[in-house]
């Protein structure tokens, strides 16, 4: 019953959207006030139903139910109960029906914090996202009806790939989702703003937030992801560029890049149609990920069981989505270019070119990705392009762009005068330089030019990022700080300059080995010793393990116990290697256990990861740049006088 | 900067960046890529000499060797035409076992051994990559054919 109470809650959130996507769209076009005032109701209605669907699935997962399919293929007894609810997103039904949630949710945020906006901006942007919520809606209940029953129902479910169980993988889908989604806001507001043909620095205020929220969540589900692959697929890397990873990483460039050019649309009116244009194209990513994940057609470990059908329905929607979106781009963009001017040397001249890069080291990635598919249709043969390719080819833009975004942050929108520049930004310089090369000889005893390269980079990246903050700490009492904005940007790059400190730290001195050890032996990697103990057996709730004792000496001096497993699930009868990690700021030490070798010889992984949680951490703070830029006063206080007096303050930094 | 000239330094920029970009990266692409050769191919001796490319396809059962506490490893991997024996030194992926598909990257030795350097099992269970799903569905219609009429083994040179 209450799985059919879901399958039917679905079909009235269809209708609901079908509302809320036709109504206020043809009132805002006829200026029709009560049309446009079904807007805001019919989205609110679809999410409750959208929210009762996905209750129900959950309810289904939680009581045990194996008559209905989906729960029967992903869930079992005796799993525990945390897993139960994620498993509701493990594979391709349930995460899409995520997906809808997630979509009604932002809309149903859309029309609940809008008030100080025009009532026909607030029924586009709307009615857009309806027409999303429709696709995706008639996605699910056409290919792909997660409370399809199962007849005879199952006595107990098939459980859930344990690749899965798994805290960081439970909440990483739905950050990463809440990134993809949120992009459809900024979607919606170009595509309002092109319908109606008036872009103005409002327009810009009003999707900033959106976008910037977007963001800040996509860059934790991808960091999460990212931690995840490390510590449980068991190989110690934290970035493989397999097409799944790419299919994420593309929309949070082309997102960064939004953000920057929004940054220009609101405070000088420029850039207007190239802001719409990388909108449209975050978006159309975020769909093309799902694509590319969805129908199979890529060669990925992190890839579903696909279905043609599904990747068809995709694919065409897709189609649909950025066809539509680019013939009216075309038709509306040329007239909305303004002529404002602004000097060689100014900020928008550095956010042109931070968009240009991203531009182009987005069209790395996706080239990347596509080689095998495009090399095979012209008949190449059958290629795969290794992560080596990408490490070289997305440096060549990501290398200009860290360092022109120190010189960036400093240089004052309109024009800037050289020597006052010069100024501010030679002691960043020097010291990026001098600690560039000092850091890596000192703690890890030598230094090549790339290693120099990256180091400087991230030293320059946080020296200039921490110049604003700390002015504005040392400043005299009853002058003006910084706005939130400028701090949240000031944290946002201190983030980006951690994480590439971090990543080139990790890859040029991170050490790993595989080796045979027996019990009471030891081995040394990087200075440190790692001697197995024991071996015993440990009981799961539905898996059984041996776990290795693993004590870990650095030079001698016990520094901690690691308990990697190789865990059996009772279900599946599959191994998975569950790896122990000794963590601490600037090192991780890594051990997997491998296979029996026969005569009490088991082989072993040992990693050294120096400074790899800087990765994680870095993401985290520029994820809090991004939460204090949207908390900045200007997106609270709509009220007309107070919000031209800000922006002088803001101009004037 | 007047709009106009606003523009061109805009389309110069992304011209010149492009190019440049797309420049190194083929260059690198070249090195890096790396071809998937059907097990068949690579016993008739149709293959990338002096790199590496990937092979794939089910472990053949009863073929995995390895020495008493050591971490070298030999099986033999088919496409249900040829056999290939492959080596290996290092830890296995989970989902490594006997019958089941795998993808394995490195180069042919001198005594037509492929020398792996790495060794993938996908994460799902029901999940093959789609080359060697091909590979093998290929492999398996050519021998239903031959069988009905009566030919062929694998070809060696």
């Amino acid at each position: 019953m209450i799985p059919e109470l879901g399958h039917f809650a679905l079909i009235l959130a269809l209708s609901l959207a079908l509302c809320q996507a036709l109504l206020p769209l043809i009132g805002a076009q006829r200026n029709d006030a009560t049309m446009m005032s079904v807007a805001r109701s019919a989205a609110t209605g679809q999410f409750v139903f959208v929210a009762i669907s996905f209750g129900c699935l959950t309810w289904a997962f939680l009581q045990d139910d194996f008559s209905v399919l989906y729960v029967a293929s992903h869930s079992q007894l005796s799993l525990p109960t945390p897993y139960k609810v994620s498993a509701v997103w493990s594979a391709h039904e349930g995460s899409l029906l995520m997906w809808i949630l997630i979509l009604a949710g932002w809309t149903l945020a859309v029309a609940r914090f809008s008030g100080d906006m025009p009532q026909k901006l607030v029924s586009r942007v709307i009615g857009v996202l309806g027409l999303l919520s429709v696709g995706f809606l008639l996605f699910a209940l056409l290919t792909s009806n997660p409370f399809e029953r199962l007849v005879p129902a199952a006595l107990d479910g098939a459980d859930l790939n344990p690749l899965l169980q798994d805290p960081g993988l439970a909440i990483h889908p739905p950050l990463l989702y809440i990134g993809y989604v949120g992009f459809s806001v900024a979607f919606a507001f170009a595509i309002a703003a092109m319908i109606s043909g008036e872009l103005d620095q409002q327009w810009a205020k009003w999707t900033r937030p959106w976008t910037t929220v977007a963001w800040l969540f996509l860059t934790m589900g991808i960091a999460l992801g990212s931690w995840w692959a490390y510590y449980e697929l068991g190989w110690g890397g934290w970035w493989f560029w397999d097409p799944v990873e790419n299919a994420s990483f593309m929309p949070w460039l082309i997102g960064t890049a939004l953000i920057h050019s929004l940054a220009v649309t609101e405070r000088r009116g420029l850039f207007k149609s190239w802001t719409l244009l990388l909108a449209i194209t975050a978006f159309s990513l975020s769909l093309l990920g799902t694509f590319l994940v969805r129908s199979g057609i890529i060669v990925s470990v992190h890839a579903f069981a696909s279905d043609p059908t599904r990747g068809f329905f995709i694919l065409a929607f897709l189609g649909v989505v950025i066809v539509g979106a680019l013939a009216l781009y075309a038709w509306r963009a040329p007239s909305m270019d303004s002529s404002a001017g602004f000097a060689l040397l100014s900020r928008e001249t550095f956010l042109l070119l931070n968009n240009v890069l991203l531009v182009v080291a987005t069209t790395v990635v996706l080239l990347g990705t596509l080689a095998p598919l495009i090399v095979e249709m012209l008949n190449g043969g059958k290629i795969s392009v290794g992560a080596p390719w990408f490490e070289v080819a997305f440096l060549i833009p990501m290398l200009p762009l860290i360092f022109l975004l120190g010189l960036g942050m400093h240089t004052a929108w309109r024009k800037q005068a050289s020597d006052s520049w010069i100024r501010v930004l030679r002691i960043p310089a020097i010291i990026a330089v001098v600690l560039g090369i000092v850091i890596p000889l000192l703690f890890y005893g030598r230094v090549s030019v790339m290693i120099a390269v990256g180091c400087i980079l991230a030293v320059w990246m946080v020296s200039t990022a921490l110049v604003l903050p700390l002015r504005s700490w040392r400043r005299e009492k009853g002058t003006a700080g910084i706005t939130r904005s400028t701090l949240g940007m000031s944290v946002a790059h201190l983030g980006m300059g951690l994480f590439v400190l971090g990543a080139t730290v990790v890859s040029s001195f991170g050490m790993e080995a595989d080796r045979s050890i027996r019990i009471g032996e030891s081995l040394e990697l990087a200075g440190f010793e790692f001697e197995l103990r024991e071996l015993r057996q440990v009981q799961g709730p539905n898996y059984s393990a041996i776990e290795g004792v693993v004590e870990v000496r650095d030079g001698g001096e016990f520094i901690g116990t690691v308990r990697p497993q190789k865990r059996q699930y009772l279900v599946q009868k599959n191994w998975m290697t569950e790896a122990g990690i000794h963590s601490s700021l600037n090192k991780d030490l890594f051990v997997a256990l491998g296979d029996q070798l026969g005569d009490g010889v088991w082989s072993i992984r040992v990693q050294y990861k120096p400074m790899i949680s800087f990765i994680w951490i870095a993401a985290f703070v520029m994820a809090l740049g991004g939460v204090i830029a949207v908390s900045d006063r200007r997106y609270r206080v709509p009220v007309r006088g107070r919000q031209d007096a800000n922006d002088v303050v803001a101009e004037a930094v | 900067m007047k709009p106009r000239q606003q523009r061109m330094l805009a389309v110069g920029l992304a011209v010149l960046g492009v190019a440049i970009a797309a420049g190194l990266t083929l260059r690198a692409f070249e090195d890096n890529m790396m071809f998937f050769v059907d097990i068949s191919d690579v016993i008739a001796g149709e293959y990338p000499e002096e790199r590496n490319f990937r092979i794939g396809g089910l472990v053949v059962d009863g073929s995995v060797m390895r020495q008493e506490g050591a971490l070298d490893m030999s099986f033999r991997i088919t496409d249900m035409r040829c056999e290939l024996g492959v080596e290996y030194t290092g830890v296995l992926p989970d989902l490594f076992r006997e019958g089941q598909g795998v993808v394995a990257h490195g180069a042919m030795g001198d005594n037509g051994i492929f020398v792996a350097d790495k060794i993938l099992a996908k994460h799902d269970e029901n999940y093959m990559a789609p080359e060697v799903a091909e590979s093998l569905a290929k492999h398996v219609d050519e021998k239903t054919q031959t069988l009905r009429e009566g030919t062929t083994e694998c070809e060696q040179p």
